[in-house]
């Protein structure tokens, strides 16, 4: 049964991958929305069976087959669901499907077969990060792990006519496999450590072991396992490829930053929580690794103009949260912040995909304004998110953001917290930077020449940086004509809200991003996955938990501190509320000031805007010498002059030489019968001699 | 007396060319296709062959199979003895199975002389299949000298500008490095002489000969040498990218797809069991040629404008992967190159074919020229990301296995090894999918490529059994590895035997506890894995993994002679 919940998609790949050219798009929409509506409804029969199971021996395993034999390395196709795969599932399967039913909608203006190719890799995406979360071990994740990298390219680049687009797909897969190079390593490490690919296997024989209080193996383990899931899952140094990959249609946007791909970090990490629990050192890199990113990230979403490239930064942004959470041994608390954020980053990239669909493509913030009248669908249910992920008490994000920040606060990481209370508050600024600016103001249309000005005012300040309006998505191709804002807004009584495949997926997800966060009321959920995160051997019998850095430890540290966590709370709430306020006093209230502002601090204004220049400096100390060396260099310096040149030196003297042999061939015969006769007296003499 | 399936392996497509000699059309358009389906006839039926051999094989056994033996020239001690074991049985299925399909692969392209052409193939065919079956070194010598000829006419005549150069280059190259693979065969015929009284050139006899360490070295090298100029093994690799640029798509499918795996095979077979001391005492070095081949090849290959000559580099770096699995001398290690050579066969094939159609269609291999494909031939580009994820080693597809296995079975020999060569892991994905983003994405700027068909009929035949394959090796690779393990095996007993002889000598001396030179901590409950062996062999590959990798100057100074005496040389 459990290979069903992958299997479905696949199917529904199968399906338009080869027919899609031939069946209309109405009836490829239906075959992928069916195929992952099917995969969520066996995905909940099954959850539901894992819960009526008592707690200890919480796990459904379903062996295909073995898959790959050779000597002692034994690796099964082996699905396995215990708690916090069946998270996964859910969220996979659940927001996935409100994806694709929301992009029948979206995408309708493509061609039939592009309409098509769509959905199949819609499809095959849910189905790899399917396998990434149900496989019980390493490799069967790896197969997950690369496949989603793989549709995340086929995604990212499917206007591939468009050269940003293609460029993005790559840079996506080939950050990725710079990950995969150190998971691989970790992968094989394990292997030679723990005898094993198996999860469960390596957390048994793991558990065994005492905490490395030095650097030693299971760290480096851990550690090359991070860097895959700094790749996965867009950190420092390898987060430069998610900005970009909003070259892709809105909805894969959504999918890639709520649903699949970017969670895989964090869910490896939840997965290996007890390999990871041995190794305080790298976890103290990840909790480290986690606030950097996330405060950096909130940095460059305050000053970015287009809506998706904020909303890029925060998933980052976010994402670093998780891993704070994980490295803080907050496993549960990651998760939860996880399963939180893809209800509202979903509805947020889906909302500003509706913004951009009614605005024919326009994603750039400085081009829109006081949408709010006119989509009140979108504003409303964007509104919410925006509430959500900026930690508003009430909403999803706040319960888990609170968990990760009290958890951050307990497990003595002081300065860790205070920077997540520092990016809980940029969030919230550059959240309702975003909303203020698109749904409220003057529009455009009103005040035109405000507008260019600023737009003017914006240019003045980038200075050298030039290609900070990408081109927008939808007009790749279909609309070819230049976007000139003022152009497509100026009638705006012409604006549609979103139509109703898109605005009831809107209402749900906005439903979610209210409703989730209650599903850890009391550490419910935490309660629910703390099984995930220890070993289990066979009969069921726990082992203890590891001393250092467990989530248990570090709730009975709360328990005796319940005043402090409620101060912990309100320090949190307020923290949002006052980004909130800031945000309407720079861009509602005065906008002047927030120009004013950013030129006065032009530098840093810049360096924000250009993201820190660290693609420039990666093109230039990685990317671009590579290829210099390579070229000029190794091909064709070594390869034609050095290695063939010294061949072809080696066939000339041959040559030369045969030609002087060439004067031995007289012609004469009786040079050569005195030749012969001179060759076998010299034999004879040789045996004679011996 | 049963049906001798592997002489009719070899047999057979010679038939198919002497038929193929008294065909006569009334036109050379006639006679051309009568020819073309003759010889397609032929290797298919080949093909069906190499298939009823795997389904009557034997999968449990490590012997070889089948085995024929007739005396040929009983004075010298030379025989016709073939015989298939797991490590040959799928390269003969892989020569079965392309040599069909780079058949068609030309049928069109292939317009002059076109009866000769097909006798070629045949005659390449049945050499290819006699170098794998062959269980004589002087039968083994023979096929590996007539495998040059056909594919010396297959460049010379029917290939691109420089097509002269490059048969004669290849020629050449590939010459120097058998010549003195033949001495060294002569020398173990002799040797065999002097220790037993009569010559022979029977492998199983010789594998049984102890050959004094010296000589090891020699021969080793002489071996190694042709070996690695075949594979090719950096840096002797610049015959290959001269002999695919101009080698028609027929034969550069089977240059790459079969004879670049004759190298790793003869490692394999002849070289590692035959010289084992010598093996493991070079290993370290060609295990460094190989990964400076997977780094450099990459590289290479990243910055070339010529697809085909892309493709050529590729393959540079990825039978670098086969020979470091190879050294690394553990059952990972050689399963995974054995598996490689059949990944590298059907992906790098596939990829010849795919730029073959493209070349036939525009008549230039410039990446350059190229662009947009994908919105003109969505068919052929979509063939095309599939060959190119398996090259890249995409999980699911056939080149994960294999390079995951070789990479396990490196890093259990020395993780530094293992990760210099995962770097190709990055590399591959950067090279293959910038040349994907060239020719295909982006729009059409090109006018000549605005109109091009998308896959014919014939091209559909040619491609889909090539994917079809990469996915199948991929999803079920253990139908695969099942029948490679116990001759792997076998040969992992055979090497490690006479070392084990040697480590139990070295074990009473203090040096041979000298610290792991390994960067990594051993962990205690495997440390003592530095090659795994089976079972039984387990006591002594642990004392073999204290050692490390290979053996150094002190250790040869300690041990004088035993335990195999080096006065045999002499007389």
């Amino acid at each position: 049964m459990l290979l069903l919940i992958p299997v479905l998609p696949l199917l529904g790949f199968l399906i338009n991958a080869s027919f899609g050219r031939r069946i209309s798009k109405s009836a490829a929409g239906a075959v992928a929305c069916a195929a992952m509506v099917a995969s969520f409804a066996v995905s909940a029969l099954e959850v539901w069976q894992l819960v009526s199971l008592t707690e200890e021996s919480r796990a459904i395993v379903n062996h295909a087959f073995t898959w790959i034999a050779s000597g002692d390395l034994i690796v099964g196709l082996t699905l396995r669901l215990d708690p916090l795969s069946a998270v996964m599932i859910l969220v996979v399967t659940g927001i996935g499907s409100l994806i694709h039913l929301y992009s029948t909608a979206y995408m309708h203006e493509e061609p039939e077969a592009e309409y098509a190719r769509y959905f199949s890799y819609l499809n095959l995406f849910a189905a790899f990060m399917l396998v990434l979360v149900l496989g019980s071990n390493f490799l069967v994740m790896f197969v997950g792990w690369e496949g989603v990298g793989l549709c995340s390219y086929l995604l990212i680049g499917f206007w591939y006519q468009k050269k940003s687009a293609s460029d993005a797909g790559k840079k996506a897969f080939i950050v990725n496999r710079i990950g995969d190079f150190g998971f691989i390593l970790g992968v094989l490490l394990a292997f030679v450590r723990f005898g094993s690919v198996d999860f469960q296997e390596i957390a048994r024989s793991a558990a065994t072991l005492s905490p490395e209080t030095t650097f030693g193996t299971v760290s480096l383990i851990t550690l090359l396992l991070f860097v895959g899931a700094t790749g996965k899952s867009a950190q420092i140094p390898l987060f430069v490829w998610l900005p970009d990959a909003m070259e892709g249609p809105t909805p894969v946007s959504a999918l890639i930053h709520a649903a699949t791909m970017v969670t895989a970090g964090v869910y490896m990490i939840g997965r290996n929580a007890v390999l990871f629990s041995h190794a305080p050192q790298t976890l103290a890199i990840v909790a480290v690794i986690g606030a950097a990113t996330a405060l950096m990230a909130g940095t460059i979403g305050l000053v970015q103009n287009d809506i998706k490239r904020v909303l890029a930064y925060s998933t980052v942004s976010q994402l670093g949260y998780m891993f704070l959470a994980m490295g803080v041994g907050a496993y549960g608390a990651g998760i939860f912040h996880l399963y939180t954020h893809a209800f509202f980053k979903a509805l947020l990239f889906l909302g500003s995909g509706a913004l951009i669909h009614a605005l024919h493509g326009e994603q750039d913030l400085r081009h829109m304004g006081g949408l709010k009248k006119n989509l009140p669908i979108t504003y409303w249910t964007f509104l919410i998110g925006a509430l959500a992920i900026a930690g508003v008490p009430g909403l999803a994000g706040f319960f888990s953001k609170d968990e990760i920040l009290s958890s951050t606060y307990f497990s003595g990481h002081r300065l860790l917290w205070a920077v997540g209370l520092l990016t809980a508050l940029l969030t919230a600024i550059y959240m309702f930077r975003l909303v203020l600016l698109a749904f409220w103001g003057p529009s455009p249309s009103a005040s035109a020449a405000q507008g260019a000005s600023a737009a003017q005012g914006a240019s003045v300040v980038q200075g050298d940086h030039v290609p900070e309006h990408p081109a927008p998505e939808h007009a790749a191709l279909q609309h070819p004509a230049p976007h000139q804002a003022p152009q497509h807004l100026a009638p705006s009584t012409r604006l549609h809200d979103a139509p109703p495949a898109m605005a009831l997926v809107l209402i749900v997800l906005a439903a979610g991003s209210v409703l989730a966060g209650y599903a850890g009321l009391g550490g419910r959920f935490e309660h629910f996955l703390e099984p995930s995160f220890t070993a289990q051997v066979i009969g069921s019998v726990r082992l203890p938990p590891s001393p250092e850095a467990s989530a248990s430890a570090n709730a009975s540290a709360r328990q005796i501190d319940g005043g402090t966590e409620t101060l912990l709370t309100v320090t949190a709430s307020v923290t949002a509320i006052l980004g909130i306020l800031i945000a309407i006093a720079y861009f509602l209230k005065n906008r002047g000031a927030a120009d004013a502002l950013a030129e006065k601090f032009a530098g840093l204004h810049r360096v924000l805007l250009n993201k820190y220049y660290v693609d420039e400096v990666y093109e230039a100390t990685v990317v671009e010498p590579i290829h210099i060396v390579s070229r000029d260099g190794l091909w064709r310096a070594i390869d034609a002059r050095v290695l063939d040149g010294a061949v072809n030196g080696v066939g000339e003297t041959v040559g030369g030489l045969s030609e002087l042999l060439r004067h031995v061939q007289t012609g004469s015969v009786r040079a050569y019968a005195g030749s012969l006769f001179f060759g076998a007296v010299m034999i004879l003499g040789y045996y004679l001699w011996k | 007396m049963t049906f001798p399936i592997l002489s009719s392996l070899i047999g057979l497509p010679v038939l198919g060319a002497v038929l193929l000699l008294f065909v006569r059309g009334v036109d050379e358009e006639q006679t051309a296709r009568a020819a073309r389906q003759i010889a397609l006839i032929v290797s298919v039926l080949v093909f069906g062959e190499t298939l009823l051999l795997w389904s009557r094989f034997n999968p449990a056994s490590a012997d070889f199979q089948f085995v024929e033996r007739y005396a040929w020239i009983p004075a010298f001690g030379i025989s016709y003895a073939v015989g298939v074991d797991g490590i040959s049985l799928f390269l003969l299925a892989l020569t079965g199975f392309l040599t069909p399909i780079a058949l068609l692969s030309s049928w069109e392209s292939v317009h002059t002389r076109t009866k000769a052409f097909c006798i070629f193939v045949l005659l390449l065919e049945s050499a290819m299949m006699g170098v794998f079956v062959s269980l004589d070194l002087f039968l083994f010598y023979v096929f590996w000298d007539a495998m040059l000829v056909p594919m010396y006419f297959l460049i010379g005549i029917w290939g691109y500008e420089r097509r002269l150069y490059a048969a004669i280059k290849f020629m050449l190259y590939t010459m120097a490095g058998s010549v003195l693979m033949l001495l060294a065969i002569l020398g173990l015929a002799i040797l065999h002489y002097t220790t037993t009284g009569s010559y022979s050139f029977d492998l199983l006899k010789l594998y049984a000969l102890t050959v004094p360490r010296p000589m090891q070295f020699w021969f080793f090298l002489a071996f190694a040498l042709a070996f690695a100029i075949k594979v090719p093994l950096f840096p002797f690799h610049t015959w290959l990218p001269d002999a695919h640029v101009e080698a028609p798509t027929a034969g550069s499918v089977i240059l790459a797809g079969v004879l670049l795996k004759m190298g790793t095979y003869g490692l394999v077979r002849f070289a590692f069991p035959l010289f084992p001391l010598a093996a493991e005492f070079f290993s370290p070095a060609l295990a460094l040629l190989a990964v400076a081949g997977i780094i450099y090849g990459a590289l290479v290959a990243m910055v070339q404008p010529d697809l085909k000559k892309l493709v050529a580099y590729s393959s540079v770096s990825h039978l670098g992967f086969v020979v470091l699995g190879i050294t690394a001398m553990n059952m990972q290690g050689v399963q995974g190159a054995v598996y490689q050579m059949l990944n590298h066969g059907v992906s790098t094939g596939g990829l010849f074919l795919i730029v073959g159609m493209l070349s036939d269609r525009r008549h230039t291999r410039l990446i350059s020229e190229f662009g947009g494909l994908k919105k003109v031939m969505p068919h052929l580009v979509a063939a095309f990301l599939l060959v190119t994820l398996s090259s890249i080693g995409l999980p699911g597809l056939n080149g994960f296995v294999g390079e995951f296995l070789i990479l396990l079975g490196a890093f259990r020999w020395d993780p530094r090894m293992a990760a210099f060569a995962a770097t190709g892991v990055i590399l591959s994905a950067t090279y293959m999918l910038w040349m994907f983003q060239r020719v295909n994405y982006g729009t059409v700027d090109n006018e000549k490529n605005s109109m091009l068909p998308d896959l014919r009929p014939r091209e559909w035949v040619v491609i889909v059994p090539i994917i079809a394959t990469a996915i199948l090796m991929g999803v079920l690779p253990n139908l695969f590895l099942r029948p490679i393990e116990p001759s792997v095996e076998r040969l992992l007993n055979q090497i490690h035997q006479s070392s084990t002889t040697r480590i139990l000598a070295r074990a009473t001396e203090p040096s041979a506890l000298r610290p792991q030179p390994s960067p990594i901590h051993q962990p205690p409950a495997t440390s003592a894995v530095g090659r795994v062996l089976p079972p039984s062999q387990n006591a002594s590959a642990d004392r073999r993994g204290l050692g490390g990798g290979g053996l150094d100057p002190a250790d040869r100074r300690v041990r004088k002679d035993p335990p195999y005496s080096s006065s045999g040389v002499a007389r």
